[in-house]
């Protein structure tokens, strides 16, 4: 009983880890590991919204440090991409603690500290945008060398692996999160912030430590999607779509819970594609910005029918027929 | 006669034009239940966190087990071993009875075994054993304001700040809770308690402190304070000691 959520973890990875097997198509398989890089951002921004309470509408800017990072190291300083995705993870925990120390010294919380984080990822952009080092508006473009030694893989399936292995660690290490003394402060932070300082807990210092931690993993996101695209401009590393999709898949999938972030990129980036390929099929033309509309036909779902995401779901329900059925 | 555990020197406290805490001053000492009472409005409540550190006074000192925590901030001072219960209840209310409870535990363990061991220890202790794994928030009145003393005596204080805990329970669910601080204060917790439920303060308190309009205006054991005309008129208004005497009021000369 008590390695349950473990045995959850390794039979869940092992599942996707077999997926390329059986998955024919390279655009499927590309699709698949888009969705694990995304899972991956969300995994970074569940750990301070889903565990600390702290809703950032702005994880972009950690997403954007860690791509630039890695198409920068590489492009401009020669640096190999297996060092570089290390040191881009540590750029973007370094970006988490700036931003963090600034808005939680201030106090902001709750919508000020969402527009506080939005407004950095917007600032980043446009000067990503606007200075040279980092490629203007045109953006950075990485030399194709398919080699292993480069992290490209003249096999699609072995950069899937890759994702798959920084999504397998984040699961483990969000579970030893929520079962450690530190889960349970950042936790009593994010349900009553004055009684966790009662209790002796540094309210501050938790929060900056959980936003360290999760910008270092969306940033190890953005770092895969560089190595993956090998293109990248200030709206693509810097966009308002990644702080969406990084804090709608949680949400989607469950707030505070170690698949929820996985779960949720799924299914919100499944649906998305679904919709899509059915227009474009139905109407003989693509329509742009429709799978939009399917994110936000979930959210409302969401929130109407399951508050506590779909993994909330699932235990409440199960709860549920425990308490009839003992 | 040993130092106190905790004094309060002069403590001054201004918001804008208001002076909630007016040079107040009070010493509680180690092993004692002390009482703080008086009117609605008093300060109370605005002294409560001055001497746990969620306000940092205008002027004034607060000294705790032989040193100056005046400037420390409210995690610290628990660490120190002070800690604080709210009036109005404050629980974690996504988490459980459990989980709530260990957070004030992991002040001294990191180990998560250790931390949940003692908070079932302190659950029982205060009675909230059947309700280990109910989710706080699911909790009647009661249950909220042992949940709020159970988190506190987790994290092993030296000193317990009572805010109101008896407040909004009835007659025998106070007569279940008395035991409870009781044992507490047994157990080597030196207790600073506020309360309205007079039965509970006379039949608790060693001694007795009466603040009005954040002054301390009397002090000393409950019985002589209960009978002290300053007392009687900060809560009756002025004249209203004289009244009583004269209408014959066996309280103000007993």
């Amino acid at each position: 009983m008590k390695d349950r959520p473990h045995m959850q973890i390794v039979f869940v990875v092992g599942m996707l880890a077999l997926l390329p097997l059986v998955l024919a198509s390279n655009s499927l398989l590309n699709f698949a590991t888009f969705a694990l890089i995304i899972a991956l951002a969300a995994q970074g921004w569940n750990i301070i919204g889903g565990y600390g309470g702290q809703f950032s509408f702005g994880h972009a800017a950690f997403f954007g440090t860690g791509a630039y990072m890695m198409a920068l190291l590489q492009a401009r300083f020669g640096v190999n991409p297996w060092l570089a995705l290390p040191m881009s993870i540590a750029g973007g925990g370094v970006a988490g603690l700036i931003i963090g120390f600034l808005s939680f010294r201030a106090r902001l919380r709750g919508s000020y500290f969402a527009l506080v984080t939005l407004a950095f990822a917007e600032v980043f952009r446009i000067l990503a945008n606007a200075s040279n080092f980092t490629g203007g508006a045109g953006g950075v473009l990485l030399t194709l060398k398919l080699d292993v030694a480069e992290m490209q893989f003249a096999d699609r399936r072995l950069f899937y692996w890759l994702a798959l292995t920084l999504v397998a660690i984040v699961l483990a290490v969000t579970l030893q999160l929520s079962r450690s003394r530190f889960g349970a402060q950042l936790m009593a932070v994010r349900e009553n912030e004055d009684a966790a300082r009662a209790l002796g807990v540094d309210a501050v210092a938790v929060k900056l430590r959980a936003l360290v931690l999760s910008a270092g993993i969306t940033a190890a996101a953005g770092a895969l999607y560089t190595q993956k695209f090998l293109y990248l401009d200030a709206n693509i590393a810097y966009g308002t779509w990644i702080s969406v999709d990084a804090l709608l898949a949680p949400i989607i999938g469950g707030l505070g819970t170690v698949f929820g972030p996985l779960l949720g990129a799924i299914l919100l980036l499944g649906l998305g594609e679904m919709t899509k390929t059915l227009v474009t099929q139905l109407t003989g033309g693509a329509l742009p910005g429709i799978d939009l509309v399917t994110f936000g036909v979930l959210l409302i779902l969401c929130v109407s029918f399951a508050p506590r995401g779909l993994i909330g779901l699932v235990t409440g329900i199960r709860a549920r027929s425990q308490e009839v059925a003992p | 006669m040993t130092a106190p555990l905790l004094s309060v020197d002069r403590l001054v406290k201004r918001f804008d034009g208001l002076t909630a805490v007016d040079d107040a001053s009070l010493s509680v000492a180690s092993g004692s239940i002390t009482g703080l009472i008086g009117p609605n409005g008093a300060g109370k409540t605005t002294l409560f966190a001055l001497i746990a550190g969620f306000e940092t006074p205008s002027s004034g000192q607060v000294h705790f087990d032989g040193r100056d925590v005046t400037r420390l901030p409210a995690h610290k001072r628990a660490v120190a071993g002070i800690a604080r219960t709210f009036q109005i209840v404050q629980p974690f209310a996504g988490l459980t009875v459990r989980e709530n409870i260990a957070v004030g535990a992991y002040l001294r363990e990191t180990a998560r075994a250790n931390a949940h061991a003692k908070a079932e220890a302190v659950a029982h202790a205060v009675g909230l054993a059947p309700m280990l794994d109910q989710a706080a928030g699911s909790l009647t009145v009661a249950g909220r304001k042992r949940l709020e003393l159970a988190r506190a005596l987790a994290t092993a204080p030296k000193l317990l700040l009572l805010d109101e805990v008896l407040a909004g329970l009835n007659p025998s669910e106070i007569r279940d809770m008395i035991p409870v601080i009781q044992r507490i204060r047994s157990d080597g917790v030196t207790i600073l308690i506020v309360e309205h439920v007079m039965q509970a303060v006379m039949s608790l308190c060693d001694t007795l402190f009466v603040l009005a309009q954040g002054r301390i205006i009397a002090a000393g054991p409950p019985a002589a304070v209960a009978r002290d005309k300053r007392v009687i008129e900060a809560y009756l208004g002025h004249g209203a000691a004289a009244r009583m005497q004269a209408s014959g009021g066996a309280a103000v000369d007993a």
